[in-house]
Formats: C-alpha cells, sequence, structure tokens
C-alpha cells in the first residue's frame, strides 16, 4: 500500500506521505479506504468515489407503487381523526386517535419527499382504473376520501384499496356519535392498521423490493407504530 | 434504528396494563416538552444555527472521503451555479443515494481509537489530541453498521438483504441469494494497513445491534445478536424458518442469537444457542404476547418476537433487554443461556428500543423508538410521554416497575426528526447522568438520581439540516468516552463536546468524571464506575448536598476540609467529625435516599483521609 501511515505515530500526520507520491494534486491525505474481501479472502483499497458508489442503492417499480398508495392509505386515517374529533366520545380514544393522526401526517410528509427526490409522481395513477373506485376517469388521487365518493350514488362497500375502509364505511362512521362512533372508529382503524401491515407485507414479499435504505427504514417504522397501536386499540375495544 | 414485525397482542397489555398505569401515576410532576432557544434554530448542513447549555462543542469533523456524496443533500451548493448543476443532476437521474445509505451510527472506543459505524462501512478515529484524525475507512455495506471493538476484533452488525459477504455491492438480489450477507462480520483490525475479515456469521434475521459479553474464560467471548428483520429461507440458511409457533416450533422469531467466538481462532466463530427468553413458565415461546386470549378480535398477530438491544451489566451477571413491545431482565450467570427473571410492558412505549443501567444496576432507563427514528417526534403537540424515556427500577424481587417518563424538553420542528435515542452514563459520583442522543433533537443530558424526577441538566443541539423538509440527520448516538461526549451525527460527521460548568453540574464534578478513564468502551456492555478517593470526588458530593440545600453549616466545613485536602494538607480531626456528622444526618428524617446515599459517600472519603 503506499501510504506509510501507521498507528505507531500515535497523532497521525496527515501529510505524512511515500516522499515519491506527488502531494499536491492530493486533497489533505486521508488514509486508504479498504475493501474487505469474504473471510479468508484478501483485502483491497478503492477510491472515494468507488467507496462512495458502494452505497448506491436503487428502487423499484413496486417501491414506487408502495408510497404511493400509501400516502393514500394514510390520508384516510387523518380524516378518520378528523371525524373523532367532533364525533367521538372517550378521552382515551380521542388521545390515541392523534397520536395516530400525528404519526400518518409526518408519513406522509416523508413518503411525498421521498417520491419527489426521486423525480416520481406523488400520485397514484392506478388507482382510478382498478379496486372498484368510484371516481372512474379521475386523475387526482382524492377518491380516497368518502366524502368524494358520496354525493350521487350511494356510497360504495368496495374499498378504494385493499386495507382501507370503504365509503360505506365511512359515510357510517361519519353518521355515528358517542360511543358507537368509538367502536366504529376503533374497528375501523384496526382494520385500516391492519390494511398498511399487509401492504408492507406484500412488498416485501416481491424480489428486490424495499432495498432502497431509506424506505426500507420507513416500512420496518410503519410495522412497529402500526401494531403497536392495534395493540392498544384493542385494549381500548375491549374497555368500551 | 431500523424496527420490523412487532406485532403485539392484546392480552400482555391488558394483562400489564394496570402497572402502567400506575407507572404514570407515581411520576412527581408531569414532563412538559416546550418551545425555547432550540426549537427555532437556522437550518444548514454544515452551517446550521446552534444551541448549548452546559456543553460546548470542541471539534466537528465532517465525514471522511468516500463517506458522502459530494453532490448529494449532505453537501449542499454554496453558489446558485453549484445549485442550479445539483438540481440537473436529480433530475436527470434520480436514482441516487438515499441519504441513509451513508449514515453514521453506533460508535464504541478502544485506547485512543474511536469506532464510528456507518450503513456503508466503518471509520475509526485516533482521538489522543483531541480533535479526531482519520486512521481507517472501511467500505462495506449492509446497514446498520452497529460496531463493537475487543482487542484487535472489531464486531459489525449487518441486516439488509443487498449485504454480500464480500463486502461488495454488486446486490444480493433474488429471495435466496448464497453471496447475501445479513448477521455480524468479524474483522482484525491489528493491521491498520490491512483490515480483514475474519469471519461472517450469518444469522436468520441479520444483525440489528449486537453485544459483547465477556465470559470467564479468557479465550472465549459470546456475542449477543438481536435480529429484527424479516426472517431468510432454509434455502438460504439452513437454521432459519419462519412463522408463529403455533404453526413451526421451530421459528426463528421469538430469540436472540447468542454466538461464541473462540479468540485465538475468530474465524471458528458460531452461533451456540438461541435461547427462547420471551418463553413462559409452560414453555411457551411466545409467552410474553401471546394474541387472541383475551378474545378481543381473532386477527392474527405477532408478538414480542425479538429484542432491538440488550445491554449487559457483567459485573452483576444481569442484562436488561428492549425488545419491541416491552422491557425484559435477565440473568446471564451462564452467558450461553440466558435467563429472563421479569418484563416491563407500558401503554406509553411504542417501541421499546434500548436500555441503559445506572451504576449499581439499580435502575435501568429504558427508550422509545417511537417511528423508527425517522419521524419529528419532539414537535410541541407530541405528548411529552412518547418517543421518551422510561425510568425503571429494579426492586429486590427482580421485579422492574416502571416510574417516570424523559423526554428532550425542546420542542422541535417538523423538519427535524427526533426520538429518545442512544446514550451512556457520565460517571459524576453521586448522580446518575446520561448524556443521550436525540437525533436532530439535539443531544441532551439527563438526571435521574431521582427516578420519580428525571431533569435535564445540559444539551447541545443545532437546527435543522433543511428547514422545509425532513431530511433524516441529527445524533445517533452520543456517549461519554474518557472526559469527552463523542456524538455519531448521521450527516454531519462526529462531533466532540465537553462538559462545561453550570448551576446544575459544578467544576469539581466535571473533573471528577473526567479523571474516571476505561480502555475499552462498547456502551452496551457497561461496567460499574469506581470512583477514587479525590478531593474532586469528595468536592462533588459537597457540591450536590449543598444544591439539595443540606444543612449549611456542615457544608461549610465539608468544604473546608476538601479545599485543604487539595492544597496537600487534609485536616484528619475535622475530616473524622464532619463524617460522622454526615453518617448521622443521612439518617435523619427527611434526607432523600439520593442525598444520604452521597451523605454516606462523603463520609466514607473523609474517613479514609482521616
Amino acid at each position: 500500500m503506499p501510504h506509510p501511515l501507521g498507528i505507531a505515530l500515535g497523532i497521525l500526520s496527515l501529510t505524512a506521505q511515500d516522499p515519491t507520491t506527488p502531494a499536491r494534486q492530493d486533497p489533505p491525505a486521508s488514509p486508504p479506504i479498504f475493501q474487505p474481501g469474504a473471510p479468508g479472502q484478501p483485502t483491497r483499497t478503492v477510491t472515494a468515489e468507488q467507496a462512495a458508489e458502494l452505497a448506491r442503492t436503487t428502487y423499484t417499480e413496486a417501491d414506487v407503487r408502495f408510497m404511493q398508495h400509501m400516502i393514500v392509505h394514510h390520508a384516510q386515517a387523518v380524516d378518520m381523526v378528523k371525524l373523532l374529533e367532533v364525533r367521538g366520545h372517550s378521552p382515551r380514544v380521542k388521545a390515541l386517535g392523534r397520536r395516530i393522526a400525528i404519526g400518518q401526517a409526518s408519513e406522509m410528509d416523508l413518503m411525498r419527499g421521498w417520491l419527489q427526490a426521486r423525480g416520481q409522481p406523488v400520485e397514484a395513477h392506478d388507482l382510478h382504473a382498478g379496486h372498484g373506485a368510484p371516481a372512474a376517469g379521475g386523475h387526482d388521487a382524492h377518491a380516497g376520501h368518502a366524502d368524494h365518493a358520496g354525493h350521487a350514488a350511494a356510497p360504495s362497500e368496495t374499498p378504494i384499496m385493499p386495507g382501507m375502509l370503504s365509503p360505506a364505511q365511512m359515510a357510517r362512521l361519519a353518521a355515528a356519535e358517542g360511543v358507537e362512533f368509538d367502536r366504529l372508529f376503533l374497528e375501523g382503524m384496526i382494520q385500516h392498521h391492519q390494511g398498511a401491515l399487509d401492504m408492507v407485507e406484500e412488498l416485501l414479499a416481491l424480489p428486490d423490493s424495499a432495498e432502497d435504505t431509506l424506505l426500507s427504514d420507513f416500512v420496518t417504522s410503519v410495522v412497529a407504530d402500526q401494531s403497536s397501536e392495534i395493540l392498544r386499540m384493542r385494549s381500548l375495544l375491549a374497555e368500551l | 434504528m431500523f424496527v420490523r414485525k412487532t406485532l403485539l397482542s392484546s392480552a400482555a397489555a391488558l394483562a400489564v396494563l394496570s402497572g402502567a398505569v400506575a407507572a404514570q401515576a407515581q411520576q412527581a410532576s408531569v414532563p412538559v416538552v416546550a418551545v425555547d432557544e432550540r426549537t427555532r434554530l437556522s437550518d444548514g448542513i454544515m452551517d446550521a444555527g446552534q444551541a448549548a447549555k452546559g456543553l460546548a462543542l470542541e471539534h466537528a469533523v465532517a465525514p471522511p472521503p468516500g463517506f458522502f456524496d459530494p453532490a448529494m443533500i449532505f453537501a449542499p451548493p454554496t453558489t446558485q451555479e453549484e445549485g442550479q448543476a445539483l438540481n440537473a443532476r436529480i433530475q436527470a437521474s434520480p436514482d441516487t443515494f438515499s441519504p441513509l445509505a451513508l449514515s453514521n451510527t453506533d460508535m464504541a472506543l478502544s485506547g485512543n481509537r474511536l469506532f464510528v459505524g456507518n450503513f456503508n462501512g466503518f471509520n475509526a478515529y485516533d482521538v489522543s489530541s483531541g480533535k479526531p484524525e482519520l486512521i481507517l475507512s472501511v467500505v462495506c455495506p449492509g446497514g446498520q453498521g452497529d460496531l463493537s471493538v475487543h482487542g484487535d476484533l472489531l464486531f459489525m452488525s449487518v441486516e439488509e438483504n443487498r449485504g454480500r459477504v464480500d463486502c461488495g455491492a454488486s446486490g444480493a438480489g433474488g429471495a435466496v441469494n448464497a453471496e447475501r450477507f445479513r448477521g455480524v462480520r468479524i474483522f482484525d483490525i491489528s493491521d491498520l494497513q490491512n483490515p480483514r475479515q475474519v469471519a461472517a456469521v450469518q444469522t436468520c434475521r441479520g444483525s440489528h445491534t449486537h453485544t459483547l459479553v465477556p465470559s470467564s474464560d479468557p479465550n472465549v467471548l459470546y456475542v449477543y445478536n438481536s435480529g429484527t428483520s424479516g426472517v431468510r429461507r432454509a434455502e438460504e440458511l439452513s437454521i432459519c424458518s419462519s412463522g408463529e409457533p403455533g404453526r413451526n416450533a421451530d421459528t426463528a422469531l421469538y430469540s436472540i442469537d447468542v454466538i461464541k467466538v473462540p479468540l485465538d481462532r475468530p474465524q471458528d466463530a458460531a452461533i451456540v444457542n438461541r435461547p427462547r427468553i420471551f418463553a413462559d413458565e409452560n414453555g411457551r415461546i411466545d409467552g410474553l404476547w401471546t394474541g387472541g386470549r383475551i378474545g378481543v378480535t381473532s386477527q392474527e398477530t405477532a408478538q414480542t418476537n425479538q429484542c432491538h438491544d440488550i445491554t449487559v451489566f457483567p459485573g452483576i451477571n444481569r442484562a436488561a433487554g428492549a425488545c419491541a413491545g416491552n422491557g425484559i431482565f435477565l440473568d446471564i450467570s451462564d452467558p450461553e443461556n440466558p435467563k429472563r427473571i421479569s418484563d416491563l410492558f407500558d401503554p406509553d412505549m411504542a417501541y421499546w428500543h434500548s436500555a441503559t443501567f445506572d451504576n449499581t444496576g439499580d435502575k435501568i432507563v429504558f427508550t422509545d423508538e417511537w417511528s423508527g427514528g425517522i419521524g419529528a417526534r419532539c414537535q410541541l403537540e407530541d405528548p411529552a410521554t412518547w418517543g421518551a424515556n422510561l425510568i425503571a427500577t429494579v426492586g429486590g424481587d427482580g421485579k422492574l416497575r416502571g416510574r417516570a417518563f424523559h423526554k428532550l424538553p425542546s420542542a422541535q420542528n417538523a423538519s427535524e426528526n427526533c426520538v429518545a435515542h442512544n446514550g451512556n452514563l457520565i460517571p459524576v459520583p453521586g448522580r446518575d447522568l446520561m448524556v443521550q442522543a436525540w437525533y436532530q433533537g439535539g443531544i441532551s443530558v439527563m438526571d435521574f438520581s431521582d427516578p420519580m424526577k428525571p431533569v435535564e441538566i445540559a444539551y447541545f443541539d443545532r437546527g435543522p439540516l433543511d428547514a422545509d423538509r425532513l431530511m433524516v440527520g441529527g445524533s445517533w448516538s452520543a456517549y461519554w468516552f474518557n472526559g469527552r461526549i463523542y456524538s455519531s451525527e448521521i450527516a454531519r460527521g462526529v462531533d466532540v463536546l465537553k462538559l462545561v460548568p453550570s448551576d446544575m453540574l459544578s467544576p469539581a464534578e466535571i473533573a471528577a468524571a473526567e479523571a474516571v478513564r476505561m480502555d475499552v468502551i462498547n456502551p452496551q456492555t457497561q461496567t460499574r464506575v469506581e470512583w477514587a478517593d479525590t478531593p474532586d470526588v469528595a468536592m462533588s458530593y459537597v457540591d450536590q448536598l449543598t444544591r439539595s440545600g443540606a444543612d449549611a453549616a456542615l457544608m461549610r466545613e465539608a468544604r473546608a476540609v476538601v479545599d485543604g485536602w487539595r492544597a496537600g494538607s487534609a485536616d484528619a480531626a475535622t475530616a473524622d467529625a464532619v463524617a460522622a456528622r454526615l453518617t448521622e444526618a443521612a439518617g435523619a428524617r427527611g434526607v432523600s435516599a439520593v442525598d444520604a446515599r452521597r451523605m454516606r459517600a462523603l463520609a466514607g472519603v473523609f474517613e479514609r483521609i482521616g
């Protein structure tokens, strides 16, 4: 290796270099960057550019679709909590609802940021075509809002995506009050959260999905948070 | 940082709910998160605004070459032309880095060498001059790169699917891949000019964190591995299979891995046990949380089936596990067979993330990594009991009891990821101080001497990386290593901070802490600190007792004894007399347990010099 840097020096002189090496062109000298081999295999050195390149991760179409869908999914939870604030009964359910809304709203920001940073559309263009979405032909992603769907015909019992509440469920929730609202809210939110867990599971089953570090981190925290919230909601439901 | 598959069941929740409620009710004062000078600091990657109290930033070391992408967000454009070029590049090639892929993570110290993990490998710095000087860079992608050090061996956690046995980045695609590596890597770092990977112990759920556990055999070191990711297929690693225990008694869920490392032949390191530390007395391996028993719903649930982090305290043969759905307390007298003594649940703890003992092992600080570290969870509207620390005490019966919550008391804004994260003890005699990282919430020092009244006594914070957009960054770990606090900043590199005196911390207390030295520090392997009899140690107790309103005349006399000792002539007779009065005062009514301990400790010092 060309760099005679050694720990015996204690404090390394950053200008210490092999005298035969031209020092001027290099940025402030730093130790070589090693890339070890498998156990038993030799170690090699790489350049800073190669080292950073090793961190490059990619993402798949499924990753993008997952993020787009999850934004719509999360928006429904925020809507449900808005209803809870005015129609709910139990302060404990309301407190939990606020926590859910805080979490889901900031995760929506994170997902939008992830998509935008990768030049991907924030809105899912495939949602209206399948899943029996009511606003056929629409180009925005607001079909996740139940009130949007409920103007003309009777609200559909088919959710816009698996794991979401159907427009009819949302309409029943919006019509309920007091303890009955709390019950519908908790049941609905458990179903909703379970849907997110299913979406994550589906994504992870696909080859090469969720290899992007930030995305990988995100889906794992979705699982942790929503799972523990399901637990809490079940406890509350049992006490109603 | 990551968390995965933490599906909790309701039975356990209900079973322990009453205890948890009691924990909250016991708290002397409800913690408050308020706006302060840290709330509205200006943004910037390398030039963000700063605020500090009781701490001073001595060095800020930017990430080394190869560990940041000069064109990406961690090195912001400084001119308009650079900004336009960056925008063009992002537009042209959205297939760019995830900022996390170059994140700094956990740290360890050995001698004068500071090791800093990274999702892309690790770096080592010589800190003997104070300013960290880079001496080694190793790339080996796979995240998170949490690391520990023992002699010439460095251990690193790898959990991502993209990790490869050969440290390469060509990927390890597909559901089954022989080149894939998820587990604990062991490097030989005896030659900094030729670091080598000597072992790569594959595990079923990868390695999220790991903990070194010494054994009575000097040639054997154990590693407790906590895997939190999905279980890999048997075709890839034959010992692995997934599923709930009802259907698969051999499931790789509901266990940790115990790896045995023969120190003379580290290449032979292997898993020797996968203990079922969540089992109940009837042998149900999912004994902590079992779904459906109270019949709330019939939905399939998974349980507390993993630990995120285990901290061992070999001096007392105990370990504390932060295990997703609850905190657990383990007997590790036989390190190959850890046994659970007790466990704790609390409805305000979303995800039990890490554990830190006090210096005696009587108290444990558990952290709650609500939302996994990538969310802004320290905002004004976020409750002060969520994403916080839970101070627990260990009873004589070995039972854990939740006592009080403590959260960073400063509201952070929506673009700052913030939640309780990694820290360790600052060895000030007479007090339980813990320095802790809160991601972009900065670094905070908590005094939990009284487990009912944890309080912040010092902090350092920067403004967000970006004022408008949440970019993941901040302090991953903040540790006291031999006199200084080192902070592994996810995006900005390594920070070195020193304690400075304030009304909450005296010069003697700082000097006493700075005098404590250890050869090796792996924060998840705790060792008990013993303080030498020095004037600074004695004055620390005097300062603390004075602060809490002890008898002023007695404190004046004690101070005079210490001053004389410091000047080279301890007054033995007075020291003995003061020691006697301190011992008497410690037994008086109305004296807090904390102050009584300080009085007895000070009396002990005075008796020995008397």
